[in-house]
């Protein structure tokens, strides 16, 4: 019984510390809050071992600047509560306090805001996350970079306008959109853009929310089918994006007049959907596939050395596998843009601040990593922390993703006034006072400076 | 008129759908009076190690053959493992134990499986009908209607098993009273393999189906979710409690997204079953079919 018992005391430190990198002063260390079980595992696999590929492909090859990358996981399970816990025990892992955070999650990058703000550790959402932070007056350690929700709702709708033969999104008049949406916060992200655009350009937008986790829309399809719209957008996330297309099928709404927000568009969501999901479009970061020369790169380095952290390798170069090395490269980039400001060594949270402040990556940067056409030109400033706002559509044609467009951008006048008009009214709330843009930008400020006027 | 029947008759489909994980906890229930709270673990599980055996190239009842005898050993492991050591403990014991057992089950087939969503393909067609859709403009899934089918068939055999078989007589007894019914010499161990492997086969059932059309995929624990009002509604210990209550839920929740949820802003449909079951418990609280409880004073 004593052996059993010191038996099980051993393999049970033993799994406690087993994958665990230390964190070396010397390295630069990064949180990584992953969730590869319960209801959305079945996506961070992917993102995630894009994400850790590509950085043990920096690794191999050096470093950043022969600064090594360290990482560990703790695992969320897509839940808020357990992002908050997993940040806080994360950030005492290093001096950096992680470098920067990726929550990989709305829910808890609404949840970690203040956190982050207060530790000093920048807080970056790609393609998720809360989006009038793109305000970076107000928002100094937040960072909604490559597109917002609102951008992408708005450069769908011109999408939408395009294929129904249109031009513009003033083309749209007289046509109706029905929005089919996760019922959160994700969901709900771009309901006023959607509204603002409708009012301006005379479309009516019919709105069907799905209560999570949306494995059930009969009834949803059935109010689509009734209120016979020109086309759909769908707003899901993990299972509702499977069942959702299954349930157009069902009541024979064609996949050709569904767009998907870019987390309802990758594999995962449409090959168990089966038939159902061809023909089916989605907007995404750029191009993917397994021919790209830095997906070929992480191959043959990291998998040839069988280092690789997907189990499924068939997976390798599919569009959430490829959003995740996105995560690595654009973490790289910063790190990489605040060593040359401060020097080739590890970077402290306020530095990477002004990395991801001053990150210019455009296609020749990218093909110089083999990533031409992964994502769109992105320049990172004060005014402006979402850096891009144009996605590219794709379409589903039984086996695999095409891309169907080039680059295409929304109204980004209205959306700004939108997030801008969203960011001002947290600052009034939070008692904010606006960083100096020009000044950040001419480096008379240094950029993260959040001051507070004294509590009237 | 023809979008009401539509939804209604989409609402009595989906209804079935939730009966075949209704069943499931009706089964355990009624064996050993505990809640199973792994059952929608157990769907998952089944559901997974089916599409697993496919993914290997295994023909269809091949698979399926395999993934039962899976849920047979599993049955038999939770009455070893699980349910043994607490024979004679307190109800609430035994449902504790499910809990944990959840976790272990959703565990166990993601370390076997990985977490990845699996495809199902059954052949079954989930387009609407087309003579029904000409005829009378009403979407009818052929999908749908062959679930029902096969839960009807399933609520049949399992009614006859328990009305009509010396072990369906075991298990009413073993319900009633574990204590009693070991000292009258009915092997309790047995009874309650045999009970947890056939609610594994109904869990493999309504994996399949629910699998088929969402994918093999973790989010099928949620179904033991639809399932709950359901058994409120039909009682807990009636099989054909479980089909009515299906249908009675399925067909109001999706009434009322449709006609009351545009008023409330939508996505109802998630907890109004429960606000429906909270007003049966109310007035009924054993449920349409359930047993009425009475206790001697």
């Amino acid at each position: 019984m004593k052996f059993k018992k010191t038996l099980f005391a051993l393999a049970a430190t033993s799994a406690l510390f087993a994958g665990m990198p230390a964190a070396q002063a010397d390295d630069q260390f990064v949180s990584l809050l992953s969730y590869r079980v319960g209801p959305y595992g079945n996506n961070g696999i992917s993102v995630f071992g894009g994400w850790i590929d590509y950085m043990k492909l920096v690794n191999a090859k050096g470093g950043v600047n022969g600064v090594k990358l360290t990482w560990e996981e703790c695992e969320t399970e897509y839940n808020n509560a357990r992002g908050v816990e997993c940040y806080e025990r994360l950030k005492g892992k290093s001096p950096t306090k992680g470098t920067m955070i990726h929550p990989v999650s709305t829910g808890i990058s609404y949840s970690i805001l203040d956190k982050t703000l207060a530790d000093k550790v920048p807080l970056v959402m790609i393609g998720y996350g809360r989006t009038d932070a793109v305000d970076g007056r107000y928002f100094p350690y937040a960072f909604p970079l490559v597109t917002t929700y609102q951008m992408q709702a708005s450069a769908m709708l011109k999408f939408i306008s395009q294929r129904l033969g249109g031009k513009e999104t003033a083309d749209l008049k007289g046509k109706k959109i029905a929005f089919v949406y996760h019922d959160s916060a994700f969901g709900k992200e771009p309901l006023e853009v959607l509204r603002a655009e409708s009012a301006l350009n005379k479309f009516e937008v019919v709105e069907i929310p799905v209560a999570h986790p949306g494995i059930e829309q009969t009834a949803q399809w059935q109010q689509v089918r009734q209120a016979k719209p020109d086309f759909v957008i769908f707003w899901g996330w993990g299972a509702m994006n499977s069942a959702g297309l299954q349930a157009a099928q069902k009541v024979g709404f064609p996949r050709e007049k569904m767009v998907g927000v870019w987390w309802s568009g990758a594999e995962e969501d449409t090959v168990p959907a089966g038939p159902g999901a061809k023909g089916y479009m989605a907007a995404n970061f750029g191009v993917v596939g397994k021919d790209i020369p830095l997906i070929k790169d992480i191959v043959d380095t990291v998998y040839k050395a069988k280092q690789g952290d997907m189990k499924d390798e068939s997976k390798i170069g599919s569009v959430l596998y490829s959003r995740g090395v996105l995560h690595g490269l654009i973490t790289v980039e910063a790190i990489r843009t605040a060593q040359a400001k401060f020097g080739k060594r590890v970077m402290t949270g306020e530095e990477i601040q002004w990395g991801l402040e001053h990150l210019k990556i455009d296609q020749k940067r990218l093909k110089e990593l083999g990533a031409e056409g992964m994502m769109p030109d992105t320049k990172v400033t004060c005014a402006d922390h979402e850096g891009s706002g144009k996605v590219m559509f794709q379409q589903w044609d039984g086996t695999k993703w095409n891309k169907i467009t080039d680059y295409l951008e929304g109204n980004r006048t209205l959306v700004r006034q939108l997030l801008d008009a969203s960011a001002k009214k947290y600052a009034e709330e939070k008692k904010i006072q606006p960083r100096d843009c020009a000044a950040v930008d001419a480096g008379t400020e240094t950029g993260a400076a959040n001051k507070k006027t004294a509590k009237k | 008129m023809e979008f009401f029947f539509e939804v209604l008759i989409g609402g009595l489909l989906s209804g079935v759908m939730y009966s075949l994980v209704a069943l499931g906890f009706v089964l355990i229930y009624k064996a050993s009076g505990v809640f199973n709270f792994a059952q929608g673990a157990m769907v998952y599980f089944a559901a997974l190690t089916f599409a697993g055996f496919v993914d290997m190239g295994a023909p269809l009842p091949v698979a399926f053959v395999g993934a039962f005898v899976s849920m047979i050993v599993l049955g038999i492991l939770t009455e070893r493992v699980v349910l043994r050591p607490l024979v004679n403990q307190p109800q609430i014991t035994l449902f504790m134990a499910t809990i944990g057992l959840a976790f272990f089950i959703e565990g166990l087939a993601q370390i076997v499986w990985g977490a990845s969503t699996r495809r199902i393909d059954l052949g079954i067609t989930d387009e609407p009908i087309p003579y029904i859709l000409d005829r009378f403009n009403m979407v009818v899934s052929t999908f749908d209607l062959i679930a029902a089918v096969i839960a009807g068939a399933l609520v049949a055999v399992l009614a006859a098993f328990f009305q009509y078989t010396k072990i369906g007589r075991a298990l009413r007894a073993v319900a009633d009273d574990h204590q009693a019914a070991l000292s009258i010499g009915i092997p309790l161990q047995h009874i309650w393999a045999i009970i947890w492997t056939v609610a594994g086969f109904v869990a493999l059932v309504a994996g399949m189906l629910w699998g088929a059309r969402n994918g093999a995929q973790f989010a099928l624990t949620f179904v033991a979710l639809k399932a709950l009002p359901v058994l409120i509604l039909g009682g807990f210990t009636s099989i054909l409690g479980a089909i009515v209550g299906g249908l009675i839920i399925g067909s109001t929740e999706k009434l009322a997204e449709v006609y009351i949820g545009p008023m409330v802003g939508g996505g109802i449909e998630n907890w109004f079953p429960y606000v429906l079951a909270l007003f049966f418990l109310l007035v009924r609280p054993e449920g349409l079919f359930g047993e009425k409880h009475i206790d001697r004073v």
